[in-house]
């Protein structure tokens, strides 16, 4: 194996490796490599959206395109680039952080991006097969029931496959944070962002299962002739409103948690101090998941659910904003008494706060019902959302990839065009977002395809369109960057921030066994404690010994390629009969995949003792 | 000290208002100059809760400016290792308590205006119209006077008119922002609101739940007239023959095209209920043709001829024999006459 890896290998061979692996560092590469793609292309999207709203009554798309296109940024962005980014990010760097050799269960790990992957795609098929979803992400009922063509079919089977996916990431998590940290990590000794995936994971737990409720009773109702939906045959729209956002509305902290926790980490190790106040931003943490379940229908109050419920909503949501201040005042006294280093990964974090606190501050005043009667559906909200999915989220993974592409790869991005990509995306951000709060409250409704001449909304938009321009100047300075390091960029050390967490106690990029000896840990920041007490090094928990590693498998890559058939068989035997084929074949190929699973035993490997030693020279 | 507070108070809501009111739109599409009663209910709220927020950012970035210049690392500190602190209890408890002091602040008016803007008891003692949302056009039964309209709406300025609205597809909102806040026009119930017109106007209104392709061209205007005004649109509406000849040769002509064509298997003219098209009654005072195109003979013509090209996936397209740009033209001279009223939307510039 260690031969091998250090020879030169066919691209063949390098293919079939990550097709077939189960390695929770390969598969974070996997999930920035899908996740990246996505994000690209709900970034064209997104430039498409603009393009044509920079002039009043511009013809650069048709308005059935637009639909498309703003649908499918939406979905793209939220399903397919933010939350696999960040299941990259969780998977780069909490089994390391926690001391674990790896995920919980491996194959899962593997089958869960797959099926991402796959879902993902099925979706955007739907660009070649006659017309992609145009519904909008929320797809309400009935606009989503009777849109006619298939791409809301697409949007239906897509997100079920990536949705299964999410939701087995969210449970390996889980099992992997419970049961596979190191002697002496204690939860209360668990690094900040091992912490936010935690709780990240028991929100994709008890949110994830309301969507594919919400998206079986849809595909049945365009499918199978249901009427759940259906008002003139008894069914009910607003229950659609109200599955979505139960599901919609803990999504949204799924996205920002885990950047949260990144922050913490980031601002500790670059203020070398440890972070203020760790058990209250814990706290904080689940008391924003709670909170998270409790407010979904202030995405409704224009619906007409009444005064009371509009109330009692409105109060929940406001009472979010004190646990996500704890948390914003306790990064400050972090940095306070620092000795601060500002690098790329501390430039997105600290562009982070008042970006954010914007977007809160905006998330208040939204949660304001009758206020929020003005706010609803325009470019306010618009705003609000992007300030925070845009200044939280984006930021948070920015501010993560820089932080361990080092680890990751073994190569530092560099500073220079870093700090490039960072100024001209968020001057480009505020340029595009800050004018939408006016916007949305001089008239201006999102999902509009056009706005007219002579209503007072041309400035703005010119302006927004131009700050989009800058956004998409830093992603590709980016791009750039990563090419550029993976070619020239200088070499990393294990610890090349003086780290105070696990994962800069082993080489980077990891041995695939991640630690020779799973190290003990005697307190928060542990290797932290070992520097200041002059070791420098962690203290091995147990005797070096034979290491336990799963098989690679290209089962999950067939199961979820089952699915992706059997997928079109579902959209397309609504038309066709001989659809029915692709869909109980490819059915028929994910059961014959898991009987194979459940039947043949793989009992996996062992990295003999003496090899390691070998290596340890 | 309390003075030295209030003035300081002062200058900021006044370089607030000043700058709000510098870049507020329209005058007649904004909810950043209320004109009526829901528009200045939430107003007041947007303003409220601006500027406890406002409080609240510049806390945080007296904070992160002062931790940004003091703390950085400087020049010959590269050893230096700051004190390890673990948290500070009497801190974090205030900055607990003053954020839920704040949000109870705005808390308290909200719930209040809440109540207050879902309060539809009055609707026996006031007008009520009946607004049924459609892709991509609205429809107004002003109930119990025998009146019909679509995409314009005429209310009495000063009085309380109550808004009984569902949808016949897909779900709608109604937004008129300079008068009120939005609420959705649903398919499965009937929302209950109310407006009220402060000042004379033509008030401009838009959808604001996303219903299908023209979404963005589903307008409407309300023209708020003088309640003696709006009488008389009230008894020349009821007036209406819907059978009347009209004066020109072409305009005839073009009436008998109408009803060739059957164009009054959708539309109606005069106090049929809602149909599958707009009741053309007033078609001919109408602001806008369509809801956003300016209303002249040429447009409505192309209108006739090409529905899809202003207005993509309506469902007059393809629903009626095709006609010859000629008779679309005699079609369009009928429409233009269908004028029962000389209190149109240019009464209501006061």
């Amino acid at each position: 194996m260690s031969i091998a890896a250090a020879q030169k290998r066919s691209f063949g061979a390098v293919l079939w490796d990550y097709l077939t692996t189960v390695d929770h560092k390969k598969i974070a590469h996997l999930y920035l490599i899908g996740g990246g793609f996505f994000f690209l292309l709900g970034g064209l999207e997104a430039m498409i959206i603009r393009i044509q709203l920079i002039k009043p009554e511009n013809d650069f798309v048709s308005a059935g395109f637009y639909n498309e296109v703003f649908t499918m940024h939406g979905t793209t962005m939220i399903f397919l680039a933010a939350m696999p980014l960040l299941l990259g990010l969780m998977n780069a760097a909490v089994p390391l952080q926690i001391g674990a050799r790896d995920v919980a269960f491996p194959f899962l790990n593997s089958l869960g991006f797959w099926l991402f992957m796959f879902g993902g795609l099925l979706l955007n098929m739907s660009w070649f097969f006659g017309g992609a979803p145009d519904a909008g992400w929320t797809s309400y009922v009935p606009v989503s029931t009777t849109s006619p063509g298939h791409g809301v079919d697409f949007y239906v089977m897509g997100l079920q496959i990536a949705g299964a996916g999410t939701l087995i990431g969210g449970i390996n998590f889980l099992v992997t944070i419970i049961n596979m940290r190191a002697p002496g990590m204690t939860f209360m000794r668990m690094p900040l962002f091992s912490w936010t995936t935690f709780i990240t994971s028991v929100l994709i737990l008890f949110a994830f299962p309301a969507l594919t409720v919400g998206l079986f009773l849809l595909m049945f109702d365009r499918m199978f002739g249901t009427a759940f939906f259906d008002v003139s045959l008894g069914g009910n729209t607003i229950i659609w409103q109200h599955l979505f956002w139960i599901f919609g509305h803990p999504e949204v902290y799924i996205l920002i948690l885990p950047t949260f926790g990144i922050f913490s980490d980031v601002f500790s190790t670059f203020s070398k101090k440890r972070l203020f106040g760790y058990t209250a931003m814990v706290f904080a943490t689940i008391l924003i998941a709670f909170l998270g379940f409790m407010v979904w229908a202030h995405h409704m109050f224009t619906v007409g659910l009444g005064p009371v419920a509009n109330s009692l909503f409105a109060i929940a949501t406001m009472a979010i904003a004190v646990p996500t201040g704890i948390k914003i005042f306790n990064w400050l006294a972090t940095m306070w008494g620092g000795s601060i280093t500002i690098n790329t990964t501390m430039l997105w974090s600290l562009g982070f706060i008042p970006t954010f606190t914007i977007g809160g501050m905006t998330g208040v005043m939204v949660a304001s019902v009758v206020a929020d009667y003005q706010y609803h559906d325009t470019y306010f909200v618009v705003a609000h959302f992007h300030y925070v999915i845009v200044g939280g989220t984006v930021f948070g993974i920015m501010a993560g990839l820089h932080h361990w592409w080092p680890k990751m790869f073994g190569r530092i991005l560099n500073e220079t065009m870093g700090k490039l990509t960072f100024w001209t995306f968020f001057i480009g951000f505020h340029l595009t977002f800050f004018i939408q709060h006016f916007l949305g409250l001089m008239g201006m409704p999102r999902r509009y395809w056009v706005f007219l001449e002579n209503q007072g909304l041309d400035l703005g938009n010119l302006i927004s369109t131009i700050g989009a321009f800058f956004m998409a100047f830093g992603v590709i300075v980016f791009m750039i960057n990563v090419v550029y390091s993976a070619v020239k960029g200088e070499k990393a050390g294990a610890d090349p921030w003086d780290g105070r967490t696990l994962e800069w106690t082993i080489a980077s990029p990891p041995p695939f066994y991640n630690f020779k000896q799973t190290p003990l840990v005697r307190g928060l920041d542990p290797l932290w404690i070992e520097k200041t007490e002059g070791k420098g090094k962690m203290t091995p928990a147990e005797p070096l010994g034979d290491i336990h590693m799963p098989n690679p498998t290209f089962l999950p890559f067939m199961m979820s390629l089952g699915l992706f058939v059997a997928g079109f068989g579902f959209i397309y035997q609504v038309n066709y009969d001989w659809a029915y084929g692709l869909l109980f074949g490819g059915m028929a190929i994910t059961l014959v995949c898991m009987l194979l699973r459940s039947l043949k035993d793989d009992h996996g490997y062992h990295i003999p003792k003496e090899e390691l030693e070998g290596k340890a020279k | 000290m309390k003075g030295w507070m209030g003035k300081i108070r002062a200058v900021f809501l006044l370089g607030l208002t000043a700058l709000v009111l510098s870049a507020c739109g329209r005058e007649n599409l904004t909810a950043l100059d209320p004109k009526g009663y829901g528009a200045q209910k939430s107003f007041d709220l947007i303003i409220l809760s601006t500027v406890v927020m406002l409080f609240v950012l510049a806390a945080v970035m007296v904070v992160y400016t002062i931790v940004l210049i003091k703390y950085r690392k400087k020049k010959g500190q590269e050893d230096y290792i700051p004190k390890q602190v673990e948290g500070n209890k009497t801190l974090e408890t205030i900055w607990t308590i003053i954020p839920i002091i704040l949000l109870l602040i705005i808390a308290v008016p909200t719930v209040t205006a809440t109540f207050d803007l879902a309060d539809t008891s009055g609707s026996d003692d006031h007008m009520n119209i009946q607004v049924t949302g459609n892709q991509y056009w609205w429809h107004f039964n002003y109930e119990g006077q025998e009146i019909q309209t679509s995409q314009d709406m005429y209310i009495p300025v000063g009085e309380k008119v109550y808004l009984n609205m569902k949808s016949a597809d897909v779900t709608h909102s109604f937004w008129l922002p300079t008068v009120t806040g939005k609420m959705d026009v649903n398919p499965d119930n009937e929302n209950t609101m109310y407006i009220e017109a402060y000042e004379e106007g033509v008030y401009w209104g838009k959808c604001a739940e996303f219903c299908g392709p023209a979404h963005s061209l589903m307008d409407f205007k309300v023209i708020a007239v003088s309640q003696d005004e709006f009488d008389q649109w009230v008894a020349d509406m009821q007036n209406v023959d819907p059978d009347a000849e009209p004066d020109s040769a072409v305009a005839q002509d073009g009436k008998a095209l109408f009803e060739e064509n059957n164009c009054m298997g959708c539309h109606a003219i005069g106090s049929s209920p809602v149909q599958v098209g707009p009741n053309l009654t007033d078609f001919g005072n109408r602001s806008k043709l369509a809801g956003t195109e300016e209303m002249n003979k040429e447009n409505l013509v192309q209108w006739i001829m090409d529905p899809e090209s202003m207005k993509p996936g309506n469902k007059m397209t393809g629903n009626y024999p095709e006609v010859s740009k000629d008779e679309a033209g005699k079609i369009a001279e009928y429409l233009l006459q269908l004028k029962p009223s000389e209190i149109t939307p240019e009464s209501a510039k006061d």
